[in-house]
């Protein structure tokens, strides 16, 4: 199989005040993008990639979020799909999925969880 | 009442519960004390959808009846409980807790339980099957109780059920294996072609699938982890095995009362469900009918029907069933209608096969190509309905029968709800027609939800929801019944009725307004069109905090944004006038940002490519040089065009460009429910065409005519003559009232065009409204239209005086690099974004 056994490293990506609240933003580790969506009511962060599978632009962080059939979702800005927050399932397309990683308030520092073998 | 007579169902799965609901409304209900006795501790829940239960649905959700609602309806259920023996002598049946229960009429829904093949090790502790809630539970359980991050699910059996169980797998975090005994995939629904399209599709997914393996033995290791023995010789490690590998009817119970059974198993039946005993039924998965088992939920339905009829002492006998079926497996589609392998004399077939799409559909059609007989398709489901319709009803084919399967055919028909006769059979699983909808809706049903509620149609496997939505659309329609307007999930209102809310109510934001009257948090839908009409009644900017949440990407970034990501920005060129100082720095900023510049259809000029960081340096110097933001973003007044007018033109009756700057400069930020867009002519030469905008406006020998309502749009509409020879004064009120009135009363983006023919009374009506004021609107209209015009505010303006606002133009909040995904490469001496392949060159030879 190609999974490794991996371990989680916290990685701190920028402040609260860098998040929008109930919206998103970017941020970048090496190549990797991602999108920074932020829950003030929850006091909960989601770090989707910010790469739109559809479009193949860089764009998930600018859609809009909100709850689609009881689940948080963001809608892809440029033709509109939905894609659940939590994990990542694209709603429209049972086979798209994009990738996410755990995220969390730390303080104020906003900090996501990388696989320890993804260039920092 | 004490002369009832005893009923009794061995069975609390699907079919049971169908039985007892059927039986519970049928006229000889009252003779009978129905009882149920089930062996799952849970009552009868929707076995079909057994695997949304992985994606966080609970029993409730599933569950078909409950203790509490057989109960209400005078049932008795013994839940958890089985029956261990019956005596059809004395007519009893006794229970495993001791519990001796008598009967008149007996009903056999024991169903089936899955077939575990005889592997050596087959019973380890990590084996299971996919049948129950409790398996479920013990599966979930099995898979994520190690933390290593990389635990291997398999399932044997690469059928129907082997697939879904393999997507649940899959769900649970599982890097998932598939083995099958056959060659191909679901084998007795597919041909080899399918299969391999679904295997590719599959793989594609991450799900690895083997053919034509068989498992030798199962070993478990020290770790307890499984170690499949495979014949080939190779081996495969796992987490957890799920076995799905076939059914075999339980009718142990009708052995061990001598009840006639098949050789291979399965309790024979007659066409009223009756087995070899006249006292006792069988439905579902034990019974077997003609020397076939039905695996699929809808036969037993029908069985169950036909035994509820008998035992009323009607005939509706059950002769077969269609055992076509549509499914999503993994997310990928497949369906398969009839005869799918061709197996009928004389039969041809029609196949296309793309490999690119993964795409394989075949249909097979009687000798003579009038018939279909059966088909198969994975990986695009759309024809499926279609094709289950020429093949239930036997409905003539067209002449090219491939035009039904092939791309872009424009030869395909399309098989309308008005080409299918009342007898079609529209839910098959709950054996409800065409007819039996209409009828519904002639009763008074007024919805999908209705008539579900009333047919029960569609209230099983869901595969007919968009065929019964298209056939109560039509039929609603056909009766001149509006049909459902709710915004979306989170308001049942149409835009009007939540316009008219924010206004009564002195509504100011979005959290207040689904506080009140929505539920939720809203959606992609509701927040802009609820940040429109907070918009054009308070005008308060969108960046402001409340409403930041709401914005399409455009209102966020105040620029308009295209494929690539990158935006394009666009300044106001009021009516198209612009001094060659202005056309210079738009040049200057274009060359020093290396931006792609085009003329637009509205008179302005499109800058194309800049990154989010880049838009307020962008729009400093343009702010700068006196520009302001032409809201080509949004859902506003965009542009108001022009000819050269009286000025210049020696055929120009009135000063068009003068009336296009004025226009334009009173209406700049309006939000509306679409875009607007205007024009102004000089003369009837009309070279504005001013006749095909919402407003447009032409000059004559004594002021100005008005028309309304026009657009190019996807479906363009002239637009009307509303007013002649206004003068300026009499111009602008008009205007005024008239877009305000839209703003008003249109849906969520419907244009001006779209809203003028769906106003009862029509033009005649919005000529009353706006020009003789007859509803006494005028004063108002006009109020609202002065706040709008009152506090407009250049967007990008305020957003470059606040360091706030500023910090969300930022393409990454930790970086001040640009987004490499995006590559321009240069044509027509400009640059244009880089397709997907030039991409991949530009990449492989940096």
């Amino acid at each position: 199989m190609t999974a490794h056994a991996q371990h989680l490293h916290w990685v701190q990506l920028c402040q609260r005040d860098d998040l929008v609240a109930e919206s998103g933003v970017a941020a970048r580790v090496g190549q990797q993008q991602i999108a920074l969506f932020y829950l003030p009511d929850d006091n909960a962060v989601f770090a989707l990639d910010n790469h739109d599978p559809f479009s193949a632009a860089n764009v998930l962080a600018r859609g809009i979020i909100g709850d689609l059939q009881g689940h948080w979702v963001v809608a892809a800005p440029i033709y509109k799909q939905h894609f659940r927050l939590d994990n990542g399932q694209c709603l429209e397309d049972a086979s798209v999925c994009v990738a996410t990683w755990p995220a969390r308030l730390n303080g104020d520092a906003v900090e996501v969880a990388l696989p320890i073998a993804l260039p920092i | 009442m004490s002369q009832r007579k005893d009923l009794i169902i061995i069975g609390n799965g699907m079919v049971g519960h169908h039985f007892a609901d059927s039986f519970r409304q049928s006229d000889a209900a009252d003779q009978w004390h129905i009882q149920i006795v089930g062996e799952e501790r849970l009552s009868a829940y929707d076995r079909v959808h057994l695997s949304d239960y992985f994606q966080g649905s609970d029993h409730s959700a599933l569950a078909l009846g409950t203790p509490q609602s057989y109960r209400a309806a005078g049932i008795s259920a013994h839940l958890g409980t089985r029956v261990e023996r019956i005596d059809r002598a004395s007519k009893t049946l006794v229970l495993n807790d001791g519990e001796e229960l008598s009967y008149d009429k007996l009903v056999l829904a024991t169903g089936s339980y899955p077939f575990v093949p005889p592997i050596p090790g087959h019973d380890a502790e990590r084996c299971f099957v996919y049948r129950t809630l409790d398996d479920l539970d013990a599966i979930r359980s099995a898979a994520t109780n190690r933390q290593t991050g990389d635990n291997v699910g398999v399932v044997i059996g690469g059928g129907l059920l082997g697939l879904e169980a393999a997507n649940a797998l899959r769900s649970l975090g599982l890097a998932t294996h598939v083995i099958e005994f056959a060659p191909r995939l679901m084998p007795v629904q597919l041909d080899d072609a399918a299969g391999s399209v679904l295997k590719h599709k599959i793989e594609a997914l991450g799900v690895q699938v083997h053919t034509d393996t068989a498992t030798d033995s199962i070993e478990t290791l020290a770790d307890g982890r499984l170690r499949l023995h495979f014949a080939s010789g190779d081996n495969l490690d796992t987490d957890v095995l799920v076995f799905s590998a076939g059914i075999r009817p339980r009718d142990e119970l009708a052995r061990q009362c001598g009840l006639d059974v098949g050789e291979r198993g399965g309790v024979r039946i007659n066409n009223h469900a009756q087995t070899s005993d006249p006292d006792i039924y069988a439905i579902g998965e034990v019974a077997l009918w003609d020397n076939r088992i039905f695996g699929l939920v809808a036969p037993g339905y029908r069985m169950a029907e036909a035994a509820v009829a008998h035992l009323g002492g009607g005939d509706s006998p059950f002769l077969g069933a269609d055992m076509s079926t549509k499914l999503k497996l993994l997310g990928v589609d497949v369906g398969s209608i009839g005869d799918a392998h061709g197996n009928s004399a004389g039969a041809i077939s029609f196949r296309y096969h793309n490999e690119a799409k993964g795409q394989y559909k075949k249909i097979v059609t009687s000798a003579d190509g009038k018939h279909l007989l059966g088909a198969i398709l994975v990986g695009d489901n759309s024809a499926y309905d279609s094709l289950l319709q020429y093949y239930l009803n036997d409905i003539a084919l067209p002449a090219e029968p491939d035009s039904l399967i092939l791309p872009n055919s424009t030869g395909a028909p399309a098989l309308g709800v008005d080409a299918l006769p009342d007898s079609a059979t529209i839910c098959s699983c709950m054996n409800v027609t065409k007819g039996a909808i209409v009828s519904a809706i002639d009763g008074g049903c007024c919805s999908v939800g209705d008539v579900k509620a009333e047919t029960r149609a569609n209230s099983s496997c869901g595969g007919c929801a968009a065929m019964l939505k298209n056939i109560v659309d039509a039929t609603l329609e056909a009766r001149g019944v509006e049909v459902d307007h709710s915004l979306c999930e989170h308001f049942a209102h149409t835009r009007q009725a939540l316009y008219h809310l924010v206004q009564v109510e002195g509504i100011k934001t979005f959290d207040d307004l689904i506080a009140k009257h929505g539920r939720g948090h809203g959606c992609d839908i509701c927040k802009p069109t609820v940040a429109s009409i907070l918009a054009s009644h308070w005008n308060e900017g969108v960046h402001e905090a409340p409403h930041v949440k709401l914005q399409d990407t455009n209102d966020t970034f105040l620029a308009n944004m295209q494929k690539d990501g990158t935006y394009s920005i666009v300044p106001r060129i009021a009516g198209g006038e612009i001094t060659p100082d202005k056309l210079l720095v738009i040049g200057q900023v274009a060359k020093d940002y290396r931006l792609y510049t085009k003329i637009t259809g509205g008179q302005r000029i499109d800058l194309f490519g800049a990154q989010l960081h880049q838009l307020p340096e962008i729009w400093q110097r343009l702010i700068d040089a006196g520009f302001e933001t032409g809201h080509a973003y949004g859902k506003a007044l965009r542009t108001v065009k022009s000819c050269v007018g009286s000025t210049w033109c020696r055929y120009g009756q009135q000063d068009s460009v003068g009336m296009a700057i004025l226009l334009e400069n009173r209406y700049k930020g309006l939000r509306a429910p679409h875009k607007i867009k205007f024009a102004v002519s000089g003369c009837t030469r009309e070279c504005a065409e001013a006749q095909s905008k919402d407003i447009g406006v032409i000059a004559t020998e004594n002021g100005w005519n008005l028309y309304v309502c026009g657009n190019g749009g996807m479906k363009p509409r002239h637009a009307d003559l509303f007013a002649t020879d206004l003068d300026d004064v009499t111009l602008i009120r008009t205007v005024d009232r008239l877009l305000m009135f839209y703003v008003r009363t249109a849906d969520r983006l419907q244009r001006t065009a779209r809203w003028l023919e769906s106003l009862d009374g029509g033009l005649d009506y919005l000529s009353d409204v706006i020009l003789n004021d007859s509803l006494g609107l005028g004063a108002e209209l006009d109020t609202q239209m002065a706040r709008v015009v009152d506090t407009y505010q250049c967007e990008w303006k305020a957003t470059l005086e606040d360091e706030q606002k500023l910090k969300r133009f930022r393409t990454f909040v930790n970086s001040p690099e640009s987004d490499d995904n995006v590559v321009f490469v240069e044509e027509r001496d400009q640059i244009r974004p880089a397709t997907a392949d030039e991409k991949q060159h530009i990449i492989a030879s940096a």
